[in-house]
């Protein structure tokens, strides 16, 4: 099961390396990590794709907190959120295929970025489900690489209102 | 001109300048450091200059390894924060070992560290290594200052942190142009630590589910960790299990905060604890757990331990809670606190049955040895010295058999008299940590129940006990081996003693060379008349037993097994 956590934590350096390395010190199995700056110059914050149980995550959160860098950590299990992940992909487009994998994009509200002879680069955002489905979309085509940033989420106004 | 900081919220009409270094200092002592253990080197040079002539006493070990035991074993016996400093590079990697010790125990440490300048840092420079970065996952906190002005504020943030909560190691990394920049002295300003918030009180309805269970439990059992000693709770702890007539078992990072002596004691539980105390646990309605973590050296196999217990959790981290077996009560907060309000609302229940039951178990299973033996037995050195100290001394021990044979052969009264590498298991642990413990206290009477390999890896320091006139005790427990695994190599791996014995010196002769008193004990006879004498002596002192080469440790829970399925039980008569 996956589970969406998102810590805000102090815009210091080292933060990153302690709370990637706790997880790996606990061998919490983690999906995607992604972090950046907030409207404090501050803060940062963390959005953490955690695999496992209950249990397993309740003491991702604890373990979280603990750190003291960690400011807040909020868990998303079962919340409102909006979760977003962006890609950009290599996608191979022999000349004949190309009219309908520019068919493939827009059906996918996606964009191409970068064009050459036998490629295009497509940046495709939104939940993660519409990314994997690109993907198998693509497989057909060949796939050349692909980069993600992994989910950022947050809370629905319904939520926030409670906080 | 005065020499004070400005009042708080003013600003200085003549500001006062001063080198980091001396920040440093003036902080430490504001902080109220009586004692500082540490090792000098190139980068921490102005920082020794400014200690040369300031109002704290200084103790050098022979290896920061050293040193950090013994301002951990300092702040074990006192309940101060222990401060150690050491330089950069190899000073600082010595330093892991004992950071991670104080870790796993919980202990208020924190650790000064000199780095190379700010602008050669990540250049490998000269004695440089990533400090912060090797210490991160075994310390609680820890920063690297790289402008002056932080200097003050991230050392009362160290103590703060090292001292509060869930106490533990902080470190602070100190390049050496921050120790000799030149900066304002600042008046101390509050500690605001967003991502750190302190729960003392625990939740009112949780305190009072909790009330409610042990009021209503037939077999109810006290387990109770270091976290009862760190929180300063024994009277608290008593006043409950007086009131509510409750038995109570300890932890080996526990024992001492309740007196042994009492009738309700059941001692040590779990891998090597007292048979009562496991068949307590196993056979118990409620577990009411104070400042304990449900280690697995206490467990045994989780699916069978206290098969028909509900779990009440006192503990002030929360991530201890439910981490290893699912707490039915969970109470987060100060155990001082949270005990003193659980004792005025629990009610006194006659529980016959159950005592019975326990008294039971204690007598057909007392922790026994043969004592009709003619050799030097462990477990009798270990009786003998408790009988001449009347159980009062304060116990400090390696890591190994002995530590356990210490655990269940001296007797306990009161809390931090015993000292000891709990969560970590550090050998060495020993001599250094005797000598905080007799710097903390030095009027108490320190004795350090160690073993031959543990002895040997720290042994060095028996120059600083001397160096220091500290009257220790070491009561080497030698068998020649490496206990503990011999013990397993025999039960487990068919007795083959892969690398687990040792060539060892003349301890008593090289006790001497290091200027201290050493004495050889090879016949049963001479035991209680050297520990006369050892206890005797105003210097250092040294005693070799040579005990009983393949005794083991009894009863043992194998690894793997319930705590009720005990190994041992029957290896001796009952003498």
């Amino acid at each position: 099961m996956k589970h969406i956590i998102s810590a805000l934590v102090q815009n210091k350096p080292g933060v990153l390396a302690h709370v990637a390395g706790m997880f790996a010190a606990r061998a919490f199995n983690i999906d995607s990590l992604a972090v950046g700056r907030t409207e404090d110059p501050n803060l940062s914050r963390m959005t953490i794709v955690v695999v496992g149980d209950d249990r397993v995550v309740e003491q991702v959160r604890k373990q979280l907190g603990k750190i003291i860098s960690v400011v807040k950590v909020q868990d998303f299990a079962g919340e409102d959120v909006v979760a977003r992940d962006l890609m950009l992909i290599n996608v191979c487009t022999p000349p004949e295929k190309r009219p309908e994998i520019l068919a493939l994009i827009e059906m996918f509200n996606a964009k191409v970025v970068d064009i050459g002879p036998k490629f295009v680069m497509v940046e495709v955002s939104g939940p993660e489900n519409k990314i994997e489905a690109f993907i198998e979309a693509c497989r057909p085509y060949g796939v050349r690489n692909v980069v993600r940033t992994g989910t950022v989420a947050m809370a629905r106004y319904a939520r926030q209102r409670h906080e | 001109m005065s020499t004070q900081p400005s009042p708080k919220g003013t600003l200085s009409p003549y500001p006062i300048r001063k080198p980091g270094s001396q920040i440093i200092v003036d902080t430490l002592v504001e902080q109220g450091v009586e004692v500082i253990f540490g090792y000098l080197g190139g980068v921490v040079l102005p920082l020794f200059d400014k200690l040369y002539d300031a109002p704290i006493r200084f103790i050098i070990p022979r290896h920061e390894q050293g040193g950090c035991h013994m301002a951990d074993a300092y702040a074990r016996a006192t309940g101060k924060v222990g401060v150690v400093i050491a330089t950069s590079g190899p000073g600082a990697t010595n330093l892991t070992t004992g950071l991670a010790t104080a870790m796993m125990d919980s202990t208020p440490l924190v650790a000064l560290t000199g780095q190379v300048r700010t602008e050669l840092i990540g250049n490998d420079a000269f004695q440089e290594a990533d400090t912060t970065g090797i210490t991160r996952p075994i310390t609680k906190h820890n920063e690297i200052v790289k402008d002056p002005r932080d200097l003050a504020r991230a050392i009362r943030e160290a103590f703060y942190i090292a001292r509060t909560g869930r106490p533990g190691p902080v470190l602070v990394d100190l390049p050496v142009d921050m120790q000799l920049a030149e900066v304002e002295v600042t008046p101390p300003e509050e500690i605001a630590l967003a991502g750190y918030k302190l729960r003392d009180k625990g939740h009112g309805r949780q305190i009072a589910l909790a009330a409610e269970a042990i009021n209503a439990s037939e077999r109810p059992i006290i387990y109770a960790g270091g976290g009862v000693i760190i929180s300063n709770a024994s009277m608290e702890l008593r006043a409950l299990a007086d009131k509510a007539n409750v038995p109570v078992t300890m932890t080996l990072m526990g024992l001492g905060c309740y007196d042994q002596g009492r009738p309700q004691s059941l001692d040590m539980l779990g891998m090597h604890g007292t048979a009562y105390a496991n068949y307590a646990v196993q056979k118990c309605d409620l577990i009411i757990s104070v400042g304990a973590r449900f280690d697995d050296r206490v467990t045994g196999k989780i699916k069978t331990f206290a098969p028909q217990a509900k779990i009440l959790h006192i503990d002030i981290d929360p991530a201890s809670i439910s981490k290893n077996v699912h707490v039915d009560i969970p109470v987060v907060g100060d155990a001082k606190v949270i005990l003193s309000e659980l004792a005025a609302a629990v009610e006194h229940r006659s529980r016959n049955e159950w005592f019975a039951e326990i008294a039971a178990w204690k007598a057909k299973h007392p922790l026994r040895y043969d004592r009709k033996a003619d050799v030097v037995k462990p477990q009798y050195v270990i009786e003998e010295l408790c009988r001449q100290t009347n159980g009062g001394a304060t116990i400090v021990t390696g890591v190994g058999q002995h530590q356990m044979w210490a655990a269940q052969f001296y007797r306990f009264s009161r809390p931090r008299q015993f000292i000891t590498s709990g969560g970590l298991g550090t050998m060495g642990f020993g001599l250094p940590a005797a000598i905080g413990a007799q710097i903390a206290c030095p009027d108490a009477l320190v004795v350090d129940i160690d073993g031959d390999s543990s002895f040997n890896m720290t042994l060095t320091e028996l120059s600083t006990a001397v160096m220091y006139e500290l009257p220790i005790k070491v009561c080497l427990i030698n068998n020649g081996y490496m206990g503990m695994v011999r013990q397993w190599q025999e039960l487990f791996y068919g007795k083959r003693y892969s690398c687990s014995s040792l060539k060892n010196p003349d301890f008593a002769n090289l006790a001497r060379a290091f200027g201290a008193v050493g004495y050889t004990v090879e016949k049963k006879e001479q035991v209680a008349g050297t520990i006369e004498k050892m206890l005797a002596e105003k210097r250092p002192c040294v005693v070799d037993f040579k005990v009983d080469r393949t005794e083991n440790v009894w009863p043992m829970v194998p690894a793997g097994k319930g705590l009720h399925e005990m190994d041992g039980l029957d290896a001796y008569e009952l003498t």
